[in-house]
C-alpha cells in the first residue's frame, strides 16, 4: 500500500483524522514549510501539536501554577521536576495519567502507564525509589468494571512488583462518572544526588544520537492523538494504539541507565525517555531545548517488524526505549556498557547544526523540517469559560438525615471510596528495597532515606466531588487535603506532582471548570509555597459526550527531616487520649453523606480559611516534633466518623468518645481537621501547643467496643461489626 | 564469615540481601554476577528474590540454567550454607537442589503483606537462634510462593525435619502450611518469606534478623547439625 502524495494529505484532508485542524495544517503548509507537507511530516505535526505532546488548549491555565521555590532545582519542561533535600540530595518526581490506553486494554494500559512514568524519573539519573497511583472507577455493579478494576491493579502490580520499585501508596475511588472512561493515574519519586542532573538535551555539532532498549514495533502508533480524543461506542478500532510493556526490560535499562548517568557522566550529554510520540518526541525535544539540528538514520532503528515506514517508525509507542546523545570518542565505550547489560544500542544518527529535523529512510531523505516547528510553534488556543448552568441553584445547605445514627455509620465504612482497600493494595510490592516505613493504609506511604535521618512521604489525592460542585474551592481542597496527608505523617510539603484530568476543554463549560480548579490549586500552592514542578494534562475524558468530572489529582512529597517524626494513623495504646484539631461546622454540600442520602452532591461550598489551615499544619508538625503524637490522621471523606473508625481499626482498637458535636456533624467534611492520639501524661503540653481551637474526645480502649456520645444522641458499636463492613465491602463487590 | 548474593538479570532484592548481611550482622558481601563461574571462597550463598529473566518462561527456569549455578550446586554438595529467598527458592527447587515446587497462590494474584511464621525445626544452620515453635512475623511478597508436592515428598520432608517454617495461616495455600524448607543435609534453605526484609524495627520487625545471625552463629562455632 503506497502513501498518500502531499496533494492527497491536502485535498481529502487526511490530517483531520490525525487531529490536525485546517488552520493547523495551513499553518504548517503556508507559513512554516511554503510546501506541503508529505505523509510523514504531516504524521509528525499531528502528534507533536496534539494536546498530549503541546498542551495547546491548556497552556495559558497551566501558567498559573507556580513552579518555583528555594528548593526547586528544576521544573516542569524536563522529564520530571526536581526538588533539592538537602546534604546534597534531590528528589525527582512527576505522575502521568494512563487514561484512555487503560479503559481499552486495562492490563497493558496500566503497566505501560507505571512504566512511562518509572523512565522519565531514571532518564534523570535518578534511582526510583517509590511509586504511587490514582485510580477512579465506576460503581462496581457490573462485571465490566470488576474486570477494569482487576486488571489495572493487576497491571500496576505486574509492573512494579517486577521491576522491583515499592509501591506505597495512592487512592481509589469509584463514581458513576468514570464507568466508561476509568483515570489510571501514576506517579514515581526518585532519589538524585543534585550535582549529577542530566538535562535531556542534545548539543554539540556531530555529537551522536543513541537509541537503546526495545525494539520499535507497530504498537501504540498515534498513541497521543488517541490520548487527545475522546471515547465513543464508534470507535471500536482503538485497541491499536495501547502498547505492551516488559518490565523486565525496563529492569535492565534502569539499572543501566542510572549507572551510565552516575558513573559516565562525562560520555554522555543528554538521555530522554521515548515516551508519548516516541522518537519523534524524545529526538525534537533534545535538539530543540539544545537550539540543534538532527539528523537520524532510521535503518538503524531496530524493528520488530518487516517493512515499517518512517511514519510507523517515527510514530511507534513501543515501550522500553531511550535515546541518548553522547560524545563521538565514546561510541564503542557505549555501546559496549550497553551490550554488558544484554540491551541493544545503536547509533541512529547525530546532532547537525542547521536547526532542520533531517531523517533518512532506505536512503531517501523523508523528512526535512525546522525542527523548533514541532515543538515551539504550535498554536495555543486562548479558550473562554462559561460558569455550567447547575450553579445558578447552589445556595442550599444540605442536611443529612440520620434516622438511624449507626446504620449511617455503616453505610460510611462501607462506601466503596472509603472502605479498606487492602484486597487491591496487598497485590502491590509496598515493600521491595528495605525502605519502606509505612506502607499503603496510612496517610501518605513513607521511605526512609538509607545512610541519612530523613525520610519520604508522598501522597495522591483527588476529590472530584468538590471540584465538580465548586471547581475553585474543590481546587483548593485537592492541594488541602494532600497537604494534610503530608503533615499527618511527619513532613513538610515540598512539592507537587499534577495530573489534571478533564472532559473537552473545547466546551467552554469544562474549559471553566479547569479554569477555576487550576486557579483553586494555584492560590493554595502560593500561599504554602509549595511548587508544581511538574504533571500532564488529560483532557477529552469523555464517553458519547458525558464529560468525567473535573478531576485534578495532586502527587504530593514531604520531607520528613528526622525518622522520629513519622507518625501513622492508626492508634497505638489503650488509654490514649483522642484530640480533635480544628473546629467542625456544617459541611455536607459535595460530601460521602450527601452522595450516600441524595444520589448526587450538589450545592455551594463554605469558603475555607487558608490561615488556619496552614496555622493547623504547623500545630500538628510541633506536636509530632515535640514527640507528642501517637497517631494523626487527616479528616477528608466521610468526616470524623470515617477518620477514627479507620484508626481504631489497624490495631483492633476501641475508643469511648464524649463530645459537644451534634451526631449530623460527626458526618460533617469541614477542612483543616485532624484527629491526634497522645498518652495522657502529655495532656497539659499539647494542649499549650493547640492553644483552642481543638476539643479532647475521649479516650482509646482495648473494650473492642466504639462508644459514642454525641450532644444529642449515643451509641455502642462493636468493633467487630464495623471492621467487617470496611473490610469486606471491596472484597464483597468484586467476587 | 564472606557472602556471595547471585544477581540474575531480573533480581530485584538483591541489595536487600547485601544490606542484611553488611548492616543487619556486620558480615562482608559481594554481589556476584550470574555470569561468574566461580565462587570460591565464599562461606555462605544467598540466591534473592525477583523476577529473573522476568519469571517470563516459569519462576526460576531460565535463572537454572545460567553459568553460576554449576558453583551453587558443587557449594550446596560441599555442605556450605545455600539460602533461597522467593525467586531464589523458586531458582533452588528449578536446580533439584530442594524438592517440589512453587506455583500460583491460590488466589491467583500477587500477595504482599506481613505474615505469621511458626519455626518447625530450630535445630538447623539457619534457626539455631530461634526458639522451637517460636511464633515470628515475616513479609511475603510472590504471586507464585504455592508450595507443593507429592506425598511420598512430604512424607519425606515430615520425617527428616525438614520443613522450617509453616504459615500461621495458610496465606497462599501450600501444602501444609508450607513456607520455608531445607535438603535432607540441612544445608540449603528455601523459603518464600524474606527475612532480609524483617531486620529492622522500623520497617515493621526484625524477626528476621536471627535467621542470619544463626548462620554466623554455626560459622563461627563450627555447630554441626
Amino acid at each position: 500500500m503506497s502513501e498518500p502524495t502531499p496533494a492527497q494529505i491536502k485535498k481529502e484532508k487526511i490530517y483531520q483524522t490525525w487531529g490536525l485542524s485546517d488552520s493547523e495544517y495551513k499553518l504548517i503548509s503556508e507559513k512554516i514549510l511554503g510546501r506541503l507537507p508529505n505523509y510523514t511530516e504531516t504524521g509528525l505535526y499531528s502528534v507533536m501539536w496534539s494536546e498530549h505532546c503541546s498542551y495547546k488548549n491548556s497552556k495559558k491555565v497551566l501558567r498559573k501554577l507556580p513552579n518555583d521555590s528555594s528548593r526547586v532545582l528544576a521544573g516542569p519542561g524536563e522529564d520530571a521536576g526536581i526538588i533539592d533535600i538537602g546534604d546534597n540530595q534531590a528528589v525527582v518526581f512527576k505522575a502521568e495519567s494512563h487514561n484512555h490506553p487503560s479503559a481499552v486494554e486495562p492490563y497493558q494500559g496500566a503497566a505501560t502507564g507505571v512504566g512511562g512514568i518509572i523512565r522519565d524519573i531514571f532518564s534523570m539519573g535518578a534511582t526510583p525509589i517509590a511509586l504511587l497511583d490514582s485510580l477512579k472507577f465506576g460503581p462496581i455493579d457490573n462485571d465490566q468494571t470488576k474486570h477494569l478494576v482487576k486488571e489495572v491493579v493487576a497491571g500496576i502490580g505486574g509492573y512494579g512488583n517486577c521491576i522491583g520499585i515499592p509501591t506505597i501508596g495512592g487512592e481509589i475511588t469509584f463514581e458513576k462518572c468514570y464507568e466508561k472512561n476509568p483515570l489510571v493515574n501514576a506517579m514515581c519519586i526518585g532519589l538524585l544526588d543534585n550535582t549529577q542532573f542530566k538535562h535531556g538535551q542534545a548539543s554539540g555539532n556531530n555529537n551522536l544520537i543513541v537509541y537503546v532498549g526495545s525494539t520499535t514495533g507497530r504498537d501504540g502508533i498515534h498513541g497521543a492523538t488517541f490520548a487527545s480524543d475522546e471515547f465513543s461506542n464508534k470507535k471500536k478500532k482503538q485497541r491499536s494504539a495501547v502498547q505492551v510493556g516488559n518490565p523486565f526490560i525496563e529492569k535492565l535499562l534502569m539499572d543501566a541507565c542510572v549507572e551510565i548517568i552516575q558513573e559516565h557522566s562525562d560520555w554522555i550529554l543528554g538521555v530522554q525517555d521515548m515516551g508519548a510520540a516516541g522518537l519523534v518526541s524524545s529526538t525534537a525535544e533534545m535538539a530543540s531545548k539544545a537550539q540543534s539540528g538532527l539528523m537520524l538514520n532510521l535503518d538503524n532503528v531496530p524493528q520488530r517488524e518487516a517493512d515499517m515506514s518512517a511514519y510507523e517508525m517515527m510514530l511507534s509507542e513501543s515501550q522500553e526505549r531511550m535515546v541518548l546523545c553522547i560524545k563521538p570518542e565514546f561510541e564503542d565505550a557505549v555501546l559496549d556498557f550497553f551490550e554488558a547489560y544484554n540491551l541493544d544500542a545503536v547509533i541512529i544518527g547525530k546532532v547537525t547544526s542547521d536547526k532542520q529535523y533531517k531523517i533518512y529512510h532506505q536512503n531517501k531523505l523523508v523528512v526535512d523540517i525546522p525542527i523548533d516547528s514541532l515543538t515551539e510553534d504550535v498554536p495555543e488556543y486562548d479558550h473562554h469559560g462559561i460558569k455550567p448552568a447547575r450553579f445558578e441553584n447552589d445556595d442550599t445547605q444540605f442536611e443529612p438525615e440520620l434516622e438511624s445514627f449507626k446504620e449511617s455509620w455503616m453505610n460510611i465504612l462501607k462506601s466503596p471510596s472509603i472502605a479498606s482497600k487492602s484486597y487491591l493494595y496487598e497485590t502491590y510490592d509496598s515493600q521491595v528495597k528495605s525502605n519502606t516505613v509505612v506502607r499503603p493504609g496510612s496517610d501518605a506511604g513513607v521511605v526512609r532515606i538509607r545512610g541519612t535521618k530523613k525520610a519520604i512521604a508522598a501522597t495522591n489525592d483527588s476529590n472530584s466531588r468538590y471540584v465538580y460542585v465548586d471547581p475553585y474551592i474543590g481546587g483548593q481542597i485537592t492541594v488541602l487535603e494532600a497537604a494534610r496527608n503530608i503533615v499527618a505523617s511527619g513532613g513538610i510539603p515540598v512539592g507537587i506532582t499534577d495530573c489534571l484530568n478533564y472532559g473537552n476543554p473545547e466546551d467552554p463549560e469544562i474549559f471553566w471548570e479547569l479554569d477555576q480548579s487550576v486557579q483553586g490549586i494555584a492560590d493554595v500552592c502560593n500561599k504554602f509555597d509549595v511548587p508544581v514542578i511538574s504533571g500532564n494534562v488529560s483532557l477529552y475524558n469523555e464517553f458519547n459526550k458525558e464529560a468525567i468530572y473535573p478531576s485534578p489529582m495532586i502527587g504530593m512529597v514531604g520531607l520528613i527531616e528526622d525518622i522520629s517524626h513519622i507518625t501513622t494513623s492508626s492508634f497505638k495504646n489503650s488509654g490514649d487520649l483522642i484530640y480533635l484539631l480544628g473546629s467542625t461546622g456544617n459541611d455536607f454540600n459535595g460530601s460521602e453523606i450527601q452522595e450516600q442520602q441524595l444520589g448526587t452532591v450538589q450545592g455551594k461550598l463554605n469558603e475555607i480559611d487558608l490561615d488556619v489551615e496552614l496555622n493547623n499544619q504547623q500545630l500538628i508538625l510541633k506536636a509530632i516534633k515535640n514527640n507528642l503524637l501517637k497517631s494523626c490522621h487527616d479528616l477528608s471523606d466521610g468526616g470524623l466518623v470515617a477518620a477514627i473508625s479507620e484508626s481504631a481499626f489497624e490495631n483492633m482498637l476501641g475508643f469511648n468518645i464524649q463530645t459537644s458535636l451534634t451526631a449530623k456533624q460527626m458526618f460533617s467534611e469541614t477542612q483543616s481537621r485532624y484527629l491526634v492520639t497522645i498518652e495522657s501524661k502529655d495532656k497539659k503540653s499539647l494542649e499549650k501547643i493547640f492553644k483552642d481551637n481543638f476539643e479532647c474526645l475521649g479516650f482509646v480502649t482495648n473494650d473492642s467496643v466504639f462508644s459514642i456520645h454525641t450532644s444529642d444522641n449515643e451509641m455502642d458499636i462493636e468493633l467487630s461489626e464495623a471492621l467487617s463492613n470496611w473490610k469486606e465491602a471491596i472484597p464483597c463487590l468484586m467476587k | 564469615m564472606k557472602f556471595a548474593v547471585i544477581v540474575f538479570p531480573g533480581s530485584n532484592c538483591d541489595m536487600d540481601l547485601y544490606y542484611a548481611v553488611s548492616k543487619g550482622i556486620g558480615q562482608e558481601a559481594d554481589l556476584v554476577s550470574y555470569k561468574e563461574e566461580s565462587l570460591d571462597g565464599y562461606d555462605g550463598i544467598l540466591i534473592p528474590g525477583g523476577f529473573s529473566y522476568g519469571d517470563y518462561l516459569r519462576s526460576g527456569a531460565i535463572a537454572s540454567h545460567a553459568p553460576i549455578i554449576k558453583e551453587v550446586i558443587r557449594l550446596a554438595n560441599e555442605g556450605k550454607p545455600v539460602l533461597g529467598i522467593c525467586n531464589g527458592f523458586q531458582i533452588l527447587t528449578e536446580i533439584g537442589l530442594l524438592p517440589g515446587t512453587l506455583t500460583n497462590n491460590r488466589q491467583n494474584c500477587f500477595i504482599c503483606k506481613q505474615v505469621e511464621l511458626v519455626v518447625e525445626n530450630n535445630k538447623t544452620i539457619f534457626t539455631n537462634k530461634y526458639n522451637l515453635n517460636e511464633k515470628i512475623i515475616i513479609p511475603i511478597a510472590h504471586g507464585e510462593g504455592r508450595y507443593y508436592c507429592d506425598e511420598a515428598t512430604l512424607r519425606e520432608l515430615n520425617e527428616n525435619n525438614q520443613v522450617i517454617f509453616r504459615y500461621g495461616q495458610n496465606i497462599n495455600g501450600s501444602v501444609e502450611e508450607i513456607a520455608g524448607i531445607t535438603n535432607k543435609q540441612g544445608n540449603v534453605l528455601g523459603m518464600m518469606p524474606h527475612p532480609e526484609r524483617a531486620i529492622e524495627s522500623i520497617l515493621g520487625s526484625d524477626d528476621g534478623l536471627k535467621l542470619f545471625k544463626s548462620m554466623l552463629e554455626t560459622q563461627k562455632n563450627g555447630v554441626h547439625i
